[in-house]
């Protein structure tokens, strides 16, 4: 394992401080948390809070998404391990500021029960609490059997819309109904070319030759659905579109958000290039999209590969959303 | 009967059983798992460990609750709101009965409605409800508890991350479960069904 850091234990409340330390503009951190919460208070005032958060190791999720505009807070857990409840219910008070809090939850069993027990403490303190558990990555089957699907980089397109929403004075019931309608509409599918190294485990997550690729792989290195030889960055994005298609019924009359991630270790030259396919994809189904953006939004520390968000906005307000102005780091 | 010196010994002896098979718990949740489990559950027993250390003679609730909260703060994942619920569940029932098969059904009680999952899900569950079952009848062993862990193996997971694999997840122990035979085999050795 070759990586920039002091000691695996440390990479945590380190990377916080740097990020702090880099951003005061935007963010800072709770006292006594690895949690931060927006710079600019004023910005919360009269608001409902919205917090996010999960394991370390997505950077720039879920802190570089704090900000007016977005995220009020993002609490961060080790590496690939849910944050604890203490910390959430810290952030949770750290931002209402009377009008409610609204929870942005990935579908990990951790996440879950965390989150849901920090809001059970924010309750005994009378503070509204409301959650949407996001679970876009169409790579597993849904099934009520299982913990369902997970959540992967369509959560950031949810950061966004609801950031925008509470922004422009939403109640924290509206902010829920927008959640729960748009959750449907979000897609998402990877593929991995390697895994990630966590670096108190110290070697890769999982063995990928170096002639293959693997479908549908989860941020936490997670297995997806198949392997293959490695294809051109043309065939890729055929099989992601296609993938998605059979989940969203793309349709030429409808206008899409996309959202091309990078997982952490690929270059933004490849990104790009795979953009490039991707829209001479889409256009064959005469789809152009409404929005985009390419970069590394939902990493998975040093995994190379790239994930495809979706997003199908059948809501004219969905697109405004999405182009409000941020103040965070990383949107 | 549970007693506040047994909740202690108990916690001595688990947090040992734990440094000791950290790196055996985190292999075990990899090929199922997230490789985190042994990791997690050594945070949390250290945190359990500096608390209690803070506390002089603390009555069972004290101490019960002591444990729950380190749990709950300290090993983040899906196994510290389980074990921390199940402490909590304790903690709050404690002044009523100090049986250990109450406490512990309340407990198991408190895993299923946090967690969602049942009997046979392939979950630390799978360990609890058996060691609840023979606490009931009296009869709670190590051979019992061990046996309800290497059940696991041929379980299809349905919660938690190893249900990502469906089928692929037999033939590997669940990491929770064999997590919880240590917690039961801890007690008994702390005196706990004595
Ligand atoms: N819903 C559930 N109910 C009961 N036990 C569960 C549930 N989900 C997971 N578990 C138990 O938790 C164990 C895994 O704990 P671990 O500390 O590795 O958390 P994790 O799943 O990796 O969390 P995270 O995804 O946040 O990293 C499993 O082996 C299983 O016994
Ligand atoms: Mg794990």
């Amino acid at each position: 394992m070759k990586k920039i850091i002091n000691s695996p234990g440390d990479v945590v409340p380190e990377m916080i401080d740097g990020l702090v330390r880099a951003y005061p503009q935007y963010v800072e951190r709770i006292p006594g948390t690895e949690a931060v919460v927006r710079s600019n208070k004023s910005s919360m005032d009269g608001k409902v809070g919205i917090v996010s958060g999960g394991g370390s190791g997505h950077e720039p999720a879920h802190p570089g998404f704090v900000g007016k505009g977005m995220l009020s807070a993002a609490v961060a857990g080790q590496v690939f391990t849910s944050p604890t409840p203490d910390q959430i219910y810290e952030a949770i008070k750290a931002v209402n500021t009377g009008r409610g809090v609204f929870l942005v939850i990935k579908n990990y069993s951790g996440d879950v029960m965390n989150f849901d027990m920090a809001s059970d403490m924010a309750e005994l303190d009378d503070i509204p609490v409301k959650s949407i558990i996001v679970d876009d990555d169409i790579a597993v089957e849904n099934s009520l059997y299982t913990q369902g699907r997970r959540g992967v980089a369509g959560t950031v397109l949810m950061h966004k819309l609801v950031g925008a929403a509470a922004d422009q004075g939403a109640s924290l019931e509206e902010i829920e109904e927008l959640a729960n309608k748009a959750l449907p509409h979000i897609s998402t599918i990877a593929v991995a070319l390697s895994a990630a190294t966590v670096p108190e485990v110290g070697k890769p997550g999982f063995e990928l030759a170096d002639d293959e690729i693997e479908y549908g792989v989860g941020i936490h290195s997670e297995p997806g659905y198949r392997r293959e030889k490695i294809k051109t960055s043309h065939e890729l994005a055929e099989e992601l579109v296609s993938k998605i298609d059979r989940e969203l019924k793309l349709d030429a009359t409808h206008r899409y958000a996309i959202l091309v991630n990078g997982m952490g270790a690929t270059p933004l030259m490849e990104q790009y290039v795979f953009s490039h396919d991707l829209l001479d994809e889409l256009a064959t189904r005469k789809i152009k999209p409404a929005f985009m953006k390419v970069g590394n939004y939902m990493t998975s520390i040093d995994m190379a590969g790239i994930s495809l968000t979706i997003f199908d906005l059948i809501d004219e307000k969905w697109l405004d959303y999405l182009n409000y102005p941020v103040e965070t780091i990383a949107w | 009967m549970i007693t506040a010196e047994i909740v202690d010994k108990w916690m001595k002896l688990f947090y040992s059983k734990i440094s000791e098979q950290k790196a055996y718990l985190s292999e075990l949740d990899t090929p199922i798992g997230d490789g985190d489990h042994g990791n997690n559950m050594m945070r949390g027993m250290q945190g359990v460990e500096d608390s209690l250390d803070k506390l002089s003679n603390p009555d069972l609730k004290t101490i019960l609750k002591t444990v729950a909260m380190a749990l709950i703060s300290k090993v983040g994942g899906a196994a510290g709101p389980l074990y921390g619920t199940a402490f909590l569940e304790m903690a709050k029932n404690c002044e009523k009965t100090q049986a250990p098969a109450e406490l512990f059904k309340l407990a198991l009680e408190g895993i299923k409605k946090r967690g969602g999952a049942t009997t046979g899900d392939k979950t630390m569950i799978d360990v609890w409800a058996p060691a609840v079952a023979a606490l009931e009848t009296d009869s709670l062993s190590v051979e019992k508890i061990e046996a309800a862990a290497a059940g696991t193996k041929d379980l299809v997971a349905k919660k938690g991350r190893a249900s990502y694999l469906g089928e692929r997840s037999v033939g590997h122990l669940d990491p929770g479960a064999v997590s919880s035979q240590y917690l039961f085999e801890s007690f008994i050795e702390a005196g706990g069904i004595e």
